[in-house]
């Protein structure tokens, strides 16, 4: 598999509970990012964006399929290790801020690093550093909880910046915002890709969103249906095509699971070919309804 | 994380929920100061024994009596001896309890046994009073076996055993009212002892004052030498020379070199012969074995308050986890594991034992301290030298050591909690 692929999911799936309440969440997923792409996650509540994100980001381990990280086998790593690529490679943003209160907003930034075991100095250094960027540095000593839902937010993008992550991981980043502050905190994310090069990963129902992000991945019922298809019943429809992800890592390739038989276990041993591709696209909102 | 930034993390974190962490710590609290407090206790008490064991004693002195024969109700009447049948008062037993006296010849069978250096018949006499050459006569006793013991001297020297004048080791009690004007004062001086004899007739003996010493409470009185000891035992006889010499005790020395193992056996062999021979640690041994039994009595009510303590923070802990359910999953994502998740929990509790036992040991110091003066001046100014509350930092450590480990222990649920949560579960919304 090609080394810029950051991460490489095939055949994920994953089921919660047992027996009659058993609920597949995931009936197999494929999906390949590359290095500084952005790509949304979109589909109703329930669909299963959140637990796709979680197995991207190696916070959760599917039932079935693997999950490669930068070349290396989620499976074939040691608790540890996985716990030390969320730490240096990994970083979160989630709907809700999760900043711990009556702690200053400067060591709110720099937990990661404080977890990564990085001296005291050199991390607030960063997280100044950080601060600055986001524009906040006049806040670096005030309590988490006296700031604004933009600037907390904004807080939450700098502890998931601080740690220089490859990837950052937004699960409805902007879900909790007005339209006026989410649109904020979709410009800061964005910027950070283009200037860092840091490849985002959105999990969002929110459609505009979506469409600023160089792709988008629709889910539904625990699989991905084409970028058109979200509402329709239809999505059997088998597209093949060619592996373009290797050529082109800005425009990188997924492989959904829509395979024909949605059901069908089978998939799981099935060869690449039967993965259909969805060029990436910047398929509009227009088009997805 | 590094384990400085887990210390420092946990002790913030210990004070974010600062009513709940100050009630938890009260309650700790409770128990480390009662805990400190008993300790002190039976650390003072003990101190002060020690003191007053090294008062009485010569380690090398067996005080020797017949062997108790309390007759049980069944054994009858016991048929008379001429010679060995005198009966004294004991001072084991109930009052009125007697022993059979130790005769001349017993003191030859005691001298002769291996091991013992020498044995001396203890003649206790009561003297009426005692005065310092036309003051107020002051009621006066002399205890018995000052001439083998060593007193806790505030001035002056201890007895001469060996001297033929009669010493006297004063009570500093007595030093203002015979009119003396500091213990210093007293050494040397003469004064004058009344004793009543047998007969009725009243007898004085002069004495010299050697040294001064504290009140002690196990051995009351004043000291006396030998030779003064002799002469008020003749002046009490009324010269009279009672066909049997009878004593209720009588003092062996032995070997000093003797090991513990081989005391034994000499008490042993005294025990053969029908003679019960004890140290004065012995003696001691009772009364320090009471105070150690109370002590224990009062720091097994603050161990049970500790453990009522430790439920508290189990509680305040696992409430804690709880409510940062959120927190624990986001730096579980963040790549924290769950050792150090468990770890900062347990420091956390750590913390809260700390400061509940600091706290608890450092009033009780305080406060204790004010209360052994306060305590000495007044109830039990009676018993000059003891130190009520001795607090010694090795078993003040102990104590706080020992609610720190109660603490991680009480930790150990909630922080296992914590270290198990899975982050995605807590990181969930609707
Ligand atoms: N721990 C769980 N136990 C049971 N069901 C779960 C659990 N997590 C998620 N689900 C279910 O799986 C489905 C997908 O959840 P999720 O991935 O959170 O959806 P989304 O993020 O798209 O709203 C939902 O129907 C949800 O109820
Ligand atoms: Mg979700």
């Amino acid at each position: 598999m090609s080394a810029d692929l950051v991460i490489d999911a095939r055949d994920l799936e994953k089921s919660y509970g047992s027996g009659s309440s058993r609920f597949d969440a995931l009936k197999g997923v494929s999906l390949q990012i590359a290095a500084g792409e952005t790509v949304a996650i979109v589909g109703k509540s329930g669909s299963g964006k959140s637990t796709l994100m979680h197995l991207l980001a190696l916070l959760d381990e599917p039932d079935e399929g693997t999950v490669q990280v930068a070349g290396k086998e989620a499976k074939a790593l040691s608790r540890r290790e996985i716990n030390e690529l969320r730490n240096k490679e990994f970083g979160f943003v989630f709907q809700q801020f999760f900043l711990t209160p009556n702690v200053s907003v400067l060591d709110n930034v720099i937990l990661p690093l404080k977890i990564a075991g990085i001296r005291n100095k050199q991390r607030r250094v960063r997280g100044m550093e950080v601060l600055n960027q986001l524009e906040l540095a006049d806040k670096a000593d005030k309590k988490a909880t006296t700031l604004s839902g933009g600037q907390k937010q904004r807080v939450v993008i700098g502890r998931a910046l601080v740690n220089n992550p490859r990837v950052i991981f937004a699960d409805e980043p902007t879900g909790n915002l007005d339209t006026a502050t989410g649109a904020v905190v979709e410009d800061i994310l964005f910027a950070l890709n283009r200037e860092q090069g840091i490849t985002l990963v959105i999990v969002t129902h929110d459609e505009d969103l979506a469409a600023r992000c160089d792709r988008q991945i629709y889910i539904r019922d625990g699989l991905i249906v084409p970028g058109g298809a979200i509402h329709s019943t239809d999505h059997t429809t088998d597209h093949v095509g060619s592996h373009t992800g290797a050529h082109n890592p800005t425009h990188a390739a997924a492989h959904t699971g829509a395979h024909s038989g949605t059901h069908n276990p089978s998939h799981a041993g099935a060869p690449t070919g039967a993965h259909a591709i969805i060029p990436a696209s910047t398929t509009s909102v227009g088009d997805a309804s | 994380m590094r384990t400085q930034d887990l210390v420092a993390t946990a002790i913030s974190n210990t004070f974010r929920s600062k009513l709940r962490t100050t009630l938890t710590v009260l309650a700790i609290f409770v128990g480390a100061f009662t805990l400190t407090l008993t300790n002190a206790v039976g650390a003072g008490v003990s101190q002060y024994v020690d003191a007053q064991v090294g008062a009485l004693g010569s380690p090398d002195v067996f005080i020797v009596a017949q062997a108790s024969q309390a007759a049980s109700a069944d054994d009858g009447p016991v048929e008379y001896d001429p010679n060995g049948s005198a009966m004294v008062s004991s001072n084991q037993g109930p009052p009125g309890t007697t022993t059979q006296a130790l005769t001349d010849a017993d003191l030859e069978t005691i001298g002769d046994t291996a091991g013992i250096e020498s044995v001396d018949p203890v003649r206790s006499v009561q003297p009426d009073y005692i005065e310092n050459s036309g003051s107020t006569q002051f009621e006066f006793s002399i205890n018995a076996t000052s001439a083998v013991t060593t007193a806790d001297l505030t001035a002056g020297a201890q007895l001469d055993g060996g001297s033929t004048e009669p010493q006297l080791v004063l009570p500093d009690t007595f030093v203002s009212p015979l009119g003396f004007a500091s213990a210093e004062d007293a050494v040397g001086a003469s004064v004058t002892i009344g004793i009543t004899d047998i007969l009725g007739e009243k007898h004085t003996v002069d004495a010299t004052v050697v040294g001064v010493s504290l009140e002690s409470l196990l051995a009351a009185g004043a000291g006396a030498n030998d030779a003064l000891i002799a002469e008020l035992a003749d002046a009490q006889s009324g010269g009279i020379d009672t066909a049997v010499t009878s004593y209720g005790v009588a003092i062996a020395h032995f070997d000093d070199t003797l090991s513990a193992e081989q005391i034994t056996a000499l008490k042993a062999d005294l025990a053969t012969d029908g003679y019960t021979a004890s140290t004065i640690e012995d003696q001691l041994g009772a009364v320090q074995t009471v105070i150690t039994g109370i002590v224990g009595v009062l720091n097994a009510f603050a161990v049970i308050a500790l453990i009522a303590a430790a439920f508290g923070i189990i509680n305040t802990l696992l409430m804690s986890v709880q409510e940062r359910t959120r927190e624990i999953g986001l730096m579980k994502a963040m790549g924290m594991s769950g050792g150090k998740v468990y770890t900062l929990f347990s420091l956390e509790a750590i913390v809260i034992g700390f400061l509940g036992s600091a706290i608890g040991a450092g009033v009780a110091i305080g406060l204790g301290s004010i209360l052994s003066n306060v305590l000495a001046d007044g109830l039990l100014s009676g018993l000059p030298g003891l130190n009520i509350l001795l607090f010694e930092p090795t078993s003040v450590a102990f104590v706080i050591l020992l609610v720190m480990l109660i603490a991680f222990l009480s930790g150990t649920l909630p922080a296992q909690r914590a270290a198990k949560q899975n982050p995605i579960e807590s990181l969930r919304y609707e």
